[in-house]
């Protein structure tokens, strides 16, 4: 899948000025914000698979009640993007797989 | 130094308790899970400059930020508390070390949920609760394009609304329908609150224009090429397809109890809001000494509400702590109680407008119900008839709510179910049981707080 992000930036936002990297490529944000609001900017895509049929999900309530927003940060595994704000050289990796809640990195 | 009162919760509740509790004398710690104080209507408003587009009830907030300005007040962001113990405090996590705040006095502001709205296809990406549209435009500045609004309630006009103002309106509203003869019955309890009535109805105003469609029902969502989401759905006239980049949905907000409950605090079931809350007295005290709750995790009254309730509770607290005598309490409670009953009389009015439809309690067979776990409606129909009538049969059986959102995405469908199944009230299935970490944190976390010294924040 390849979907366009489903979100635009209101005029007058300031640029994306952190860098991160998502899978080794470049995922900007902007200061304040989460990582997940950062991946919904960048696209519409999956950054998950479920662990039970492989179904892709991602941030869905960004209020941390969901958990469908868990990815791997900085060699942590299911941390809540939408909980954690943006900062520059983290290094992101979507959670494709089964890897269940309490894994260790 | 240790607190006098840990407070859990930066909303409007949480942050009116905390300044007038440290006006009052009282050393207040605040936690909460957010980078910033608001709670989730002023989320992030401290660092909002220029959005105007979000409206002039998101820029009344200011003063509750500026109120957190007092030498009394140690806010604790990125705070998540996942425990309250009666022995050793408040014990919250962030960046995976937990840490305990002990005082005696607790009070519990953790505000409401987006009631989830399950129909099949709910889970793809492309389908949002339209709140959480909302928070990507107060924390990020991002609007939902090419999208479509669907449910019930006032959010979803605001949510419009605001979507118009920042230049990217919804293409279609979709409504779930308004049972408006009932709703109008009511409408004269709502008198007292005619502000916020007419604040609606400017709401109203505002996104007129945008092609709406009523009394929908039989939602359904079906991913197409490119990521696109088509949304079906029927209505009087007939089967309507649409297709949209983004779908935001929302049918009202419930209470988020996961931390009352796991501390064993009474619950009831609230008929109208069809969801728990904990049973709370006229100064938000708990079933528990010590223990109060505030705001909309106490029951859904809004943020008007949110703050009267605070400041009662910070009141009581004052006086428990020996600061305020019984008078005084009581001569500063009558004005907060007059606003609280202002605010509050609006809602058997938004309750009867906006009815849960049942389809979204005990949706098709198809659904997926518990996103964790991927369990669909059928299979808990399933398991309900061959004798899983409890939340914690169901546990056992299909292992919902043992995902790592608790519960908190499928309890109010499972009960549903459970009930249309077995024709027994929602009231006799629940409050569920939740045990701690009531947020998941890892066993090495909780080792190694274990060998922690006791510590305050
Ligand atoms: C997504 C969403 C958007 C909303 N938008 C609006 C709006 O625009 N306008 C409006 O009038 N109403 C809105 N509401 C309704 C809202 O519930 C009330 O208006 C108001 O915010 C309630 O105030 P409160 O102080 O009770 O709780 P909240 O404002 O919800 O504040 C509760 C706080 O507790 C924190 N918290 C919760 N659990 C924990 C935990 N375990 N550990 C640490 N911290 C925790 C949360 O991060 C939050 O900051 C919204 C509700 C939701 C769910
Ligand atoms: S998007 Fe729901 S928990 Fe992060």
């Amino acid at each position: 899948m390849n979907a366009a992000s489903r979100f635009r930036d209101a005029p007058g936002m300031a640029p994306r000025s952190i860098r991160m990297s998502l899978d080794g490529e470049t995922l900007l944000a902007r200061p304040g914000e989460t990582v997940a609001a950062a991946l919904l900017a960048q696209s519409g895509d999956a950054t998950r698979r479920t662990p039970v049929s492989g179904a892709g999900r991602t941030a869905f309530c960004m209020m941390g009640v969901c958990f469908d927003c868990l990815v791997t940060i900085d060699g942590r595994p299911n941390v809540q993007a939408c909980m954690t704000p943006a900062r520059d050289g983290m290094v992101i990796r979507r959670q494709i797989g089964a890897r269940r809640l309490g894994d260790q990195p | 130094m240790s607190p006098d009162l840990v407070i859990i919760g930066a909303g409007p509740a949480g942050m009116t308790a905390a300044r007038i509790a440290a006006e009052g004398g009282l050393r207040v710690v605040l936690l909460d899970e957010q980078d910033r104080a608001g709670g989730q209507i002023y989320r992030n408003l401290g660092a909002a400059a220029g959005r105007d587009w979000l409206g002039p009830d998101y820029a009344r907030g200011a003063d509750l930020l500026r109120g957190l300005n007092h030498p009394g007040i140690t806010h604790q962001p990125r705070a998540t508390v996942w425990r309250v113990d009666a022995a050793r405090g408040v014990i919250w996590s962030r960046d995976g070390e937990s840490h305990v705040t002990a005082a005696p006095h607790v009070l519990i502001a953790t505000g409401a949920q987006e009631r989830p709205v399950p129909f099949p296809g709910w889970t793809l990406p492309g389908v949002m609760p339209a709140g959480a549209a909302q928070i990507l435009m107060k924390q990020s500045g991002m609007v939902a394009q090419d999208a479509i609004l669907a449910g019930a309630g006032p959010l979803l006009y605001l949510v419009a609304a605001q979507m118009i103002a920042a230049g990217s309106p919804p293409k279609a509203l979709v409504e779930t329908g308004t049972d408006l003869r009932h709703a109008l019955a009511k409408l004269p309890r709502a008198l007292p609150a005619a502000m916020t009535l007419a604040k609606g109805l400017g709401l109203i105003r505002r996104i007129r224009g945008i092609p709406r469609h009523h009394g929908a029902r039989d939602f359904r969502a079906v991913a197409l090429a490119g990521g696109r989401i088509g949304f079906g759905f029927t209505t009087r006239k007939g089967p309507q397809e649409l297709d949209c980049g983004l779908l935001l949905t929302h049918l009202g907000v419930i209470p988020q109890t996961h931390l009352t409950r796991s501390m064993g605090l009474t619950h009831d079931y609230d008929v109208a809001q069809q969801a728990w809350r904990p049973r709370l007295d006229a100064w938000g005290g708990s079933s528990r000494r010590g223990v109060r709750v505030a705001g909309d995790g106490g029951g859904i009254g809004g943020a008007d509400a949110a703050r009267a309730q605070g400041a009662l509770a910070a009141l009581a607290i004052l006086h428990d702590a020996g600061r305020l005598d019984l008078d005084e309490r009581d001569r500063r409670a009558r004005p907060l109680r007059r606003a609280l009953a202002r605010a509050l009389s609006l809602r058997p009015f938004l309750d009867a407008a906006y009815p849960v439809p049942k389809a979204f309690l005990a949706p098709p067979d198809d659904t997926i119900i518990c996103r964790c776990e991927e369990v669909t409606a059928g299979a808990v129909r399933e398991a309900a008839a061959c004798g899983a009538h409890g939340l914690r049969l169901m546990r056992t059986a299909l292992r919902t709510g043992m995902g790592p959102c608790q519960g908190r995405m499928c309890e109010p469908t499972v009960t549903g179910l459970i009930a249309q199944t077995t024709g027994c009230a929602p009231s006799a299935l629940g409050p569920g049981r939740i045990r701690t970490p009531v947020k998941p944190v890892t066993l090495a976390e909780i080792a190694a707080l274990g060998r922690q010294p006791e510590e305050t924040a």
